[in-house]
């Protein structure tokens, strides 16, 4: 699950990282009165929204009294925002974050990641910050400073201590950044994150070492032992996702218009693309899981048809422990219980084929057979464009 | 020969005693797998499947002379699971639990490398995946039996149902099966495409390779490095996820693009530029693989 910088920040500061002060937040309907100044600002409005380019898209402003910051973060709930890392489409602004503006000097950039071929977490770390890693890895891939982490020790003093010189830390705040550095990779393993971000971290024009932005990816299946994260929306997915992952369904919703419910990953992967190939477009991903029960491929029908861009369905399903003629009363039992009004196009393939098949054939119900996946896509394709 | 399991594994369940482990564990039985024993903590001493069940691991292999460990253990015990069939000795583990936290898996995995370092020769297969099936002589892993025909094609892959998928096209093609390895689909896991590959190549059954990738890492780059330098065996492959949107986590932990890693084009091209025969249409690959190896294959009956 992604975090809004707010929500990062709130996990920063058990672990002591330097931050500017937080005035507040502000959701869709509350009064801007509810943020309390005090100091001097200026103050920085940032609409907390789960993509990068935030500041070029008019999503960061500044204001020097606290009256324009009451305005400009009024003005910012619920506007439209579009970044070169939304693929196009507009984000709702639904929380604001006020703070304390940085006096930035120096920009660096300081991330942990997962090192998915050594298995490990790996600190990475760049003197220039204030852009993406990509880019950074693009424009100036020689400034790039890996460190690997043993997830037993954590990151080492004198790795630490490495990383300072590598990024030209001035003897000033030398140690104060590598207890910062150290803090972000315990907290990477103790809060069992994928990703965190510190991007830019800020050396001030008054030479002071200061959080700007926090990016934190956790890990959804260590939720069981971090209580405190369970109670937080999951920003990144819609009302429908939220809705199936309740029920237990795997779902992620797409611009197609072909419902797709699959068991498993992979070949649900597989069949998205095999209905590009045959000229469509999937309306979602949709694991069903191993049982496919009647109760499940009902809650699968149920969710996918709450998309109103679906035109047909497609089920493909390789029965294997779970044979194909009981799948195929699923369906029957299933399409009684729900109004599907699209046409129906079933790919049933492994053990108790031919007798699954017939099921569905003397079922009365009006379904589309096929018996390759690449049939059943070109057939479920041809039935969206009918319908 | 085979890779990693044939007729005389010898395997212990973590997690007998429970739902999945019980009917896995029945289903393995039925192909004729031997299940020496089960491990469940507190029922040591009595017997299920017929199977004598025992507190550890330690017991399980010094009492019945268990080799291999197949574990159903629920996602937070996995990872002490797997690390105690490793200190057992078990030669091959092969976890199917889904949801093991990534933390979990890379203390796993530093400790398999220390232990690894230290001579010992420990293969994981897994988490999250659906096992190891060597047709006719063992099935460790919740795959069904009946699709799979011994033969001469090894297959390794990262999903479930997409391996099922696979196997079912080569069998009704006539092309028999080695061994098929699922190495599951979580960011970090046990053995990865070029370890499987390393085996096959050196496995006088198999005889040629298909390779089921997906999108996120570099498993697919690594392991077309591998096969283009060392590899004399036919590799035919599949990867899917190429119409999934970025940064979306399709299914599996693992199965995501990052920025600009992990996408489907480049694990494309490189399987290419090694010379493997990439399909493109999932339906094809047994067709693909017949094609090129009927002539020196002895076709299996389906």
């Amino acid at each position: 699950m992604k975090l809004l910088e707010y929500e990062g920040k709130e996990i920063f500061e058990k672990y002591g990282l330097p931050m500017q002060k937080r005035i507040g937040v502000l959701k869709i309907g509350d009064s801007s009165e509810k943020l309390k100044f005090d100091g001097q600002g200026p103050w920085v409005i940032k609409a907390q929204v789960l993509a990068g380019g935030r500041g070029k898209a008019g999503g960061v402003k500044i204001a020097n009294t606290a009256d324009t910051a009451r305005e400009l973060a009024q003005k910012m709930i619920g506007m439209q925002l579009i970044t070169h890392q939304t693929q196009g489409r507009a984000l709702t602004v639904e929380e604001v974050l006020v703070e304390e503006a940085s006096d930035i000097g120096r920009e660096i950039y300081l991330s942990v990641v997962l090192d998915r071929k050594e298995g490990a977490p790996v600190v990475i770390a760049s003197a220039e910050g204030g852009m993406s890693i990509e880019e950074l890895a693009k424009t100036r891939p020689e400034l790039i400073v890996k460190t690997p982490v043993d997830p037993n020790c954590g990151l080492l003093d004198f790795q630490a201590r490495e990383l300072a010189f590598n990024l030209k830390i001035p003897a000033g705040i030398f140690h104060e950044f590598t207890e910062l550095a150290k803090s972000l990779v315990k907290l990477f393993i103790e809060q069992d994150a994928n990703l965190v971000e510190i991007n830019p971290l800020a050396i001030t024009r008054t030479g002071k070492l200061v959080v700007i932005d926090s990016k934190i990816v956790t890990d959804d299946n260590a939720l069981f032992r971090h209580k405190e994260l369970t109670s937080k929306p999951d920003h990144e997915a819609s009302e429908i996702e939220k809705e199936a992952k309740t029920i237990g369904i795997n779902y992620i919703g797409l611009d197609g218009d072909i419902g797709c419910m699959v068991n498993g990953a992979g070949l649900a992967m597989a069949t998205l693309d095999t209905v590009k190939l045959a000229g469509g477009n999937a309306a979602n991903f949709l694991d069903v899981g191993g049982g496919a029960t009647v109760e499940q491929i009902t809650k699968a029908f149920q969710i996918i048809l709450k998309d109103a861009k679906v035109k047909a369905i497609l089920i493909n399903i390789f029965g294997g422990i779970m044979k194909c003629d009981n799948i195929a009363v699923g369906v029957v039992e299933a399409s009684k219980k729900v109004k599907i009004g699209v046409p129906l196009v079933v790919r049933l393939e492994g053990t108790n084929v031919e007798r699954g098949r017939e099921i569905l054939s003397t079922s009365g119900i009006k379904i589309e057979q096929a018996n390759s996946l690449w049939e059943a896509a070109q057939k479920a394709v041809k039935a969206a464009a009918g319908n | 020969m085979s890779i990693l399991l044939n007729k005389d594994s010898k395997i212990a369940v973590h997690g007998l005693t429970g739902s999945q482990g019980s009917f896995h564990a029945r289903q393995c039985l039925d192909y004729g797998s031997k299940i020496t024993a089960g491990v469940t903590p507190g029922k040591g001493g009595t017997e299920h499947l017929g199977v004598p069940v025992f507190n550890t691991a330690r017991e399980a292999a010094e009492q019945t002379g268990a080799n291999v460990s197949l574990i159903f253990v629920p996602p937070p015990y996995a990872a002490d699971s797997i690390l105690e069939a490793a200190d057992a000795g078990m030669q091959v583990i092969i976890c199917i639990t889904e949801g093991i936290p990534v933390m979990d898996m890379v203390k796993v995995k530093t400790r398999l490398k220390r232990l690894n370092a230290e001579g010992k020769n420990i293969i994981l297969v897994g988490p999250n995946c659906p096992g190891v099936i060597t047709p006719g002589e063992c099935k460790a892993g919740i795959m069904p039996g009946y699709i799979h025909k011994k033969g001469a094609v090894g297959i390794v892959s990262r999903s479930g149902t997409l391996t099922y998928e696979a196997v079912w096209q080569l069998t009704c093609h006539g092309m028999g099966q080695s061994t098929v390895v699922g190495i599951g689909g979580d960011p970090v896991q046990g053995m990865n495409f070029v370890d499987t590959l390393k085996l096959f190549q050196h496995d006088r059954q198999t005889k040629a390779v298909v390779m089921i990738g997906e999108i996120g890492g570099s498993a697919e780059e690594d392991a077309a490095r591998y096969i283009k330098e060392c590899m004399t065996k036919p590799v035919f492959s599949f990867v899917a996820g190429k119409t999934a949107p970025p940064g979306r986590r399709m299914g599996h932990a693992g199965a995501i693009v990052e920025g600009n890693a992990g996408t489907h084009a480049s694990k494309v091209e490189a399987l290419k530029t090694a010379g493997v025969t990439v399909v493109e249409n999932l339906s094809e690959i047994g067709k693909a693989a017949a094609a090129k190896l009927k002539a020196t294959l002895k076709p299996v009956k389906k």
